[in-house]
């Protein structure tokens, strides 16, 4: 079986944001740390694991972005992916959903995976929509922020968790899955991964190589406009007292001041 | 430019969320300000029953597919019927709450319709020429981007819940309400929602919660999440978390505030011995009015609260449960 992880190089999560002196755009020196996206770990351990399970199948990274999105790649390869694809452009990191859910079905129609995987959002945009579009643009199966994935042949069972409960999914392969926190318990890369995935092929792509456009690329619908960061919070205050004294007075503020009792 | 607002309402046995309600009173107040109408699509064996209630929210026409083979969420042929609708509308605009259903069927809509998608936003606005303005937060709040759609170019919106105000209820509105047939074979589909499991003990879920108790790594241990919930239950809220005690296991992912979590706004937001690292503030900084207890007066958490108490929470927080119960009564 073969399956295609789908990995957003972004910055990490401990990153401090900051909007460049042009306003326009978020500052790319305020990130110091690029890597996947953490919900895309659920989604490489998933497949990691039905290979393992099948003892057979194929494993494949496929990155959209610039040259840096190789070390992101390599991490994968070094964590167990047998090999990798970087659509190497650097015009898709900033570009809109549909075009990249477009780059990577262009991919998708090449290798004929099984299974796509990815996570159930990039962090950045925390849109979540590529899994659904990519299902659209294949017209395949999804289910999206899946929490269990269960195979059985070619059938297929899934749970997600929506608003206070749980959709049960049923359905064929070839689909895509968009992986939650809490489908499995990601590894880090082994020493030996990381020696054995500098032997591993990666493959670079052009989007023109995939048969997309200039003018897909460069003409997005949506434009981001202005970034700002959010208002600064008003200064608080502390409660002083012993616990009893400050507990009153704390319920005492929220009913009077901030009249959210 | 008269235009019809399409709103996609989400009903689940015969009721609509609060953020139908909420995007259904943010197309009325565009369609009147251009001089448009609004309708509401609503899928399910009591569509057409269930959107008469609409009228009083703001709608001028239910297109409601009576069908029972989607009543439960079936992604493609929800997609397919909304795109036939906008189609022969001839919509600009297709509003839809962004929960878990309707940010999936909004991304697999736009990638039918080639049209573009507006994600999650906290404020939209119509343009005179027939485009979108709108803000939304990125990288789970630490920033606020503007984004716009030109006009002439169809657009499906996601509008995140708890943001937009009620739409006022006019109980004289009228409403027409027209069949729609549903765009697919619902036999042919390939994957299906085959059945929705409600757990039997129903937690309030963090991200539809007006108040949030939350706890972290300052209860030390699991049980202790007790005092947590015992606040959060006199208060009527939900039980919230930081990421370090999900990942150490005290309590499931579902209830995880923050940038791997969940992003909430709540009116009210109870910070129990979390520290407040980028990742959690990232999660809750927008929240009405927020409380931090914590041991360390230097913890960062302090720098968003409203208001602090510098203390053992192991006395604190029963102090309060018991102050907010006597204030209840």
């Amino acid at each position: 079986m073969k399956f295609l992880v789908c990995i957003k190089h972004v910055p990490d999560t401990e990153t401090k944001v900051a909007v460049h002196a042009d306003g326009k755009r978020l500052d790319p020196q305020a990130v110091t740390q690029w890597g996947a996206s953490p919900y895309d770990e659920y989604a490489l351990e998933q497949a990691l694991r039905f290979r393992e399970a099948a003892s057979e199948g194929d494993v494949v990274v496929v990155c959209a972005g610039p040259q840096a999105c190789k070390t992101t790649l390599r991490t994968a390869l070094a964590t167990g992916a047998d090999r990798a694809i970087l659509i190497d452009d650097d015009r898709l990191e900033a570009a809109e959903s549909l075009t990249r859910a477009k780059v990577l079905a262009a991919v998708i129609a090449r290798q004929q995976p099984d299974i796509v995987l990815l996570g159930k959002y990039g962090v950045g945009t925390d849109e979540g929509s590529t899994a659904p579009m990519l299902a659209e643009l294949m017209d395949w199966p999804h289910v999206a922020a899946i929490s269990s994935l269960t195979l059985d042949g070619q059938s297929f069972t899934a749970s997600r968790a929506v608003e206070g409960a749980v959709e049960i999914h049923e359905g064929t392969l070839p689909a895509v899955f968009s992986c939650d926190k809490g489908l499995n318990d990601p590894r880090l890369p082994s020493l030996r991964g990381i020696m054995q995935s500098k032997k591993k092929p990666l493959e670079t792509l052009t989007p023109g190589e995939l048969g997309l456009a200039d003018d897909e690329l460069d003409g997005s619908k949506l434009s981001w406009d202005a970034f700002a960061l959010p208002p600064a919070r008003p200064s608080g205050r502390l409660i002083e007292g012993d616990p009893e004294t400050a507990a009153r007075e704390l319920v005492r503020l929220l009913h009077e001041e901030a009249k959210v009792l | 430019m008269s235009a019809t607002i399409l709103v996609f309402a989400e009903c689940r046995d015969g009721e609509f969320k609060r953020s139908s309600h909420e995007a259904i009173g943010v197309a009325r107040r565009i369609a009147d300000a251009c001089g448009g109408s609004v309708g509401v699509v609503v899928l399910g064996a009591r569509a057409a029953a269930a959107g008469a209630s609409l009228a009083a929210h703001g709608a001028d026409r239910v297109l409601a597919c009576n069908d029972e083979t989607l009543d439960l969420y079936q992604g493609q042929a929800y997609a397919a019927t909304l795109a036939a609708v906008v189609d022969q509308e001839s919509a600009e605009l297709m509003i839809v709450a962004a929960s878990a259903m309707g940010k999936d069927v909004a991304a697999r809509l736009a990638a039918r319709l080639e049209s573009a998608l507006a994600c999650d936003l906290t404020e939209i606005d119509w343009t005179p020429e027939g485009g979108l303005r709108g803000t939304r937060p990125v990288y789970s709040g630490k920033a606020l981007a503007s984004v716009s759609v030109p006009g002439g170019t169809r657009t499906v919106a996601t509008l995140r819940p708890n943001t937009f105000p009620l739409p006022a209820v006019d109980a004289g509105r009228q409403v027409t309400i027209e069949t729609i047939a549903c765009a697919l074979d619902t036999t042919t589909l390939r994957v299906r929602t085959v059945r929705v499991e409600i757990p039997e003990k129903q937690e309030l879920d963090v991200a539809e919660a007006s108040i949030i108790v939350s706890g972290g790594r300052g209860l030390k241990e699991a049980a202790n999440f007790s005092l947590v919930r015992e606040l959060a239950d006199v208060l009527g809220g939900a039980v919230g978390a930081s990421r370090a005690v999900v990942d150490a296991g005290w309590i499931p992912h579902a209830h995880q505030v923050g940038q791997t979590g969940k992003v909430v706004s709540p009116q009210l937001y109870i910070a129990c011995g979390i520290s407040g690292a980028i990742q959690h503030l990232a999660g809750m900084s927008t929240s009405g009015t927020i409380v931090a207890i914590n041991k360390d007066p230097e913890a960062s958490i302090f720098k968003v609260a409203n208001y602090g108490i510098v203390g053992d929470l192991f006395e604190i927080l029963p102090a309060l449960t018991k102050a907010v119960r006597a204030h209840m009564s």
